[in-house]
């Protein structure tokens, strides 16, 4: 799609006839691949497909991205996790990051049905790593976008949410963010003194993604959660963020080293940020 | 003939069983093979020799799926190998895994005569030794499988549990889908039990026995998410749900989420259905740290500590609140951890997980304790030590200590009874839900169990199944 943002649309239609915003998938990209969850971006229940955006962040994703189109994958399980809360929240913002560019979308869509005014803040470090815009245009009262470098729209990060907001004129009633575990955070930093409700989809290291292994876990108020099954939605302003972002890189040197050995020839162009 | 048999063999009765020949200790704590090889046909024609074949046989009403004990064993002391396989598959779709995995000594050993003065008869060995030599043969006998009758049933969970309803109504002519929300069969026999103790390619031996029967698998369905029950009943005459274990419990004390601490269900995935002890050549990684504490006492404690070894630990340690006496798991596998080299802990509680800087667990405070009066479950209630606070250092803590039912369908079925523990309630004799047309048994109904107290509530349910799906009013 851009640079290390790769689109994935796998025909299951089993999982198309059930999924709804905000749920999770969890493939198998070989057979001796690991168990990874990604964020739906989109479905189409009449063709039977699901559309994901996923990053290049290790071995198994590097091999998802050498798919070629009509190849298949052994594993597509899902509809998996609750499903977003929709309903006519009056004003909505929702803040697409990364692969969250994509997964944010359904959510829109859906706000936006339910009869809340959306208005979508998507950002990126440049201008050639923005996509599906039109996509949210055509939905959404207002797209926003944000490059850290300016060579589009507002020039920094999401730190520049309140300028927008005040530009736009809105008091949103909540705010939902998707994309990397950073971004979501610095969102919920700063809606948190702002007093706006922000909803985040976590995305912990899983493997069953069943309710089974447990490795999803994290604190919400002070309470172990499952993400796999209590969520993957949380409210921001209650996650302990320090711990998530400990556990996500729990095995950050296995994730790359493989990379570095196979040579699998895929430019691995990480955000290091998360 | 009887006479003459009794003359000939009383006098001759081997007080101690067969030892069944072992991987030494030394070599198997560096590989991931069973560890148990099994009999000889020489072998195990003396053990069987050992069966009294009591008239009113105790050992079977021991047996949660009701086999023909001395009916199996009998037709091994006659060399009929096959024929005993076929004794144990009128009951039973799964011996090679029971052989292994059954709790016998507390099930069908204990109550042998014979183990009143000495040895009781090792049955679970005689089966396992049955089930191989047919596998060995490379061919498997396929039952007389009724006149179909038209009815469809759901299974969900190809674990033991609904291995067993598959196999059952299978053979009675019902055309069975097994649904499976991993990509591979046998539930927890696949990702919990590890294989030095139960190897793959058994269960899935005994699983192909299965769709040898004509019974449909569906992998990567999540019943409840994919679909739920009550869309599935649109399409079955009756459904068995056999969803197995659900999230594992911690221990609930500080620190807990720090990297390196472990559920068992999350330790022994990677390894067994993810095969992380072949990372890289797997993609899925599993930490190999130098000291590991499991804490629990129960079979899959020992089953992680054993696998802590084989992933090169220098030190493995079964944290146990209690002592040696109390210890849950099977005898054999605490002692196959002993021989292994696992270091035991008892009368231990962690009270606090301990990290450094960078969020990663680098020891346990504990506490010592002692036993005192008995609790409710008859055992003594171990009492903290006051004072006794110690630090165990290790980088990796397995939370070994149960799990409640899978919760996925609880969350997802109208109209179902959940119980106070996030349970399907389902009635112990049949299995009957408070749903019509839907059945349970196994962790999902009991938390976590048995491999073969799953499989009895399997079979229980399979009758109830088939008594419901030819009953008068199904007609």
């Amino acid at each position: 799609m851009v640079p290390n943002i790769h689109e994935l649309v796998v025909e299951a239609p089993d999982v198309a006839a059930a999924i709804k915003p905000g749920q999770f998938v969890i493939l198998r990209p070989s057979e001796t691949g690991e168990r990874v969850p990604l964020s739906t971006s989109d479905f189409d229940r009449e063709a039977g497909t699901i559309t994901c955006f996923f990053q290049v962040v290790g071995e198994s994703t590097a091999k998802l991205a050498l798919l070629e189109p009509g190849d298949t994958i052994p594993t597509f399980a899902g509809p998996l996790g609750l499903e977003s809360e929709i309903e006519n929240f009056g004003t909505v913002v929702l803040v697409g990051g990364c692969f969250g560019i994509g997964s944010i979308y359904p959510i829109a869509r859906a706000l936006k049905e339910a009869g809340n005014e959306a208005h979508v803040i998507l950002e990126a470090r440049s201008k050639y790593l923005h996509y599906w815009v039109d996509r949210h245009e055509a939905i959404a009262d207002s797209v926003t976008l944000i490059t850290r470098d300016g060579t589009l729209g507002t020039k920094g990060h999401v730190s520049r949410i309140p300028d927008i907001l005040n530009k736009l004129k809105i008091k949103p009633d909540r705010v939902i963010a998707n994309g990397c575990t950073f971004q979501m955070k610095r969102v919920s930093d700063i809606t948190k003194p702002l007093g706006i409700l922000t909803i985040v989809s976590m995305n912990p290291i899983m493997i069953d993604g069943t309710g089974m292994c447990g490795v999803c876990r994290l604190t919400v108020d002070g309470e172990t959660k499952f993400a796999c099954v209590d969520g993957p939605d949380f409210n921001g302003h209650l996650i302990d963020w320090e711990e998530f972002l400990q556990r996500r890189k729990t095995y950050y040197e296995e994730e790359i080293e493989p990379l570095r050995r196979s040579g699998t020839g895929t430019t691995v162009h990480v955000c290091r940020n998360c | 003939m009887a006479d003459e048999k009794k003359a000939k063999k009383k006098p001759k009765i081997n007080p101690k069983r067969i030892s069944m020949p072992k991987q030494t200790p030394e070599e198997r704590v560096r590989n991931f093979e069973e560890v148990a090889l099994g009999f000889t046909p020489e072998l195990a024609i003396q053990e069987a020799e050992r069966c009294l074949q009591c008239k009113k046989p105790k050992c079977v009403e021991g047996c949660p799926v009701e086999i023909d004990i001395p009916g199996f064993i009998a037709k091994i002391v006659e060399k009929d190998f096959n024929g005993s396989i076929a004794v144990l598959k009128e009951k039973q779709a799964l011996a090679a895994v029971c052989g292994r995995v059954c709790p016998q000594e507390e099930q069908c050993e204990i109550l042998c005569i014979l183990g009143k003065k000495m040895e009781p008869v090792a049955v679970g060995r005689l089966e396992r030794f049955a089930a191989d030599y047919e596998a060995s043969q490379g061919k498997v006998e396929i039952p007389h499988i009724a006149k179909k009758t038209g009815k469809r049933v759901a299974v969900v969970g190809t674990g033991p549990a609904g291995v067993t309803v598959a196999a059952d109504l299978a053979v009675l002519g019902h055309d069975i889908v097994m649904y499976e929300a991993l990509h591979d069969v046998g539930g927890v026999l696949m990702y919990g039990i590890p294989e030095f103790r139960l190897p793959k390619d058994i269960v899935r031996r005994e699983v192909d026995y299965v769709k040898k029967l004509g019974v449909e698998i569906i992998f990567d369905y999540v019943v409840g998410k994919t679909r739920t029950i009550n869309a599935l009943l649109e399409d079955f005459d009756a459904i068995f749900v056999g969803a197995g274990a659900g999230l594992p419990w911690f221990l609930e004390i500080p620190g807990e989420n720090l990297n390196g601490v472990y559920s068992a269900n999350e330790y022994l995935t990677r390894v067994n259905l993810m095969k992380g002890f072949r990372f890289p050549e797997f993609d899925t990684p599993i930490k190999r740290p130098r000291r590991v504490a499991v804490v629990g006492g129960g079979n899959v404690a020992m089953d992680s500590a054993r696998t802590a070894l084989r992933l090169g630990a220098d030190e493995s340690h079964i944290v146990y609140r209690r002592s040696r006496e109390e210890l849950p798991a099977r005898l054999e596998e605490v002692e196959n951890a002993e021989e292994e080299g696992v270091i035991f802990d008892f009368l231990t509680l962690p009270i606090r997980c301990i990290g450094n800087d960078h969020g990663w667990l680098v020891g346990m405070e504990c506490l010592k304790m002692e036993l005192g009066a008995p609790d409710d479950s008859g055992r003594r209630r171990p009492v903290p030590i006051e004072g006794s606070n110690f630090v165990m250092e290790c980088e990796a803590m397995v939370a070994s200590i149960g799990n409640s039912p899978n919760p996925l369908i609880p969350q997802t079925t109208t109209g179902l009874e959940i119980g106070r523990k996030g349970n399907i309630v389902a009635d112990e004799e049949t299995g009957l839900t408070s749903l019509d047309k839907v059945w349970a048994g196994g962790d999902v109904v009991t938390g976590a169990a048995t491999v073969i107290n799953a499989m009895g509530a399997g079979r229980k349910a399979a009758r109830s199944m088939h008594e419901y799906l030819t009953g008068e009013n199904n007609k």
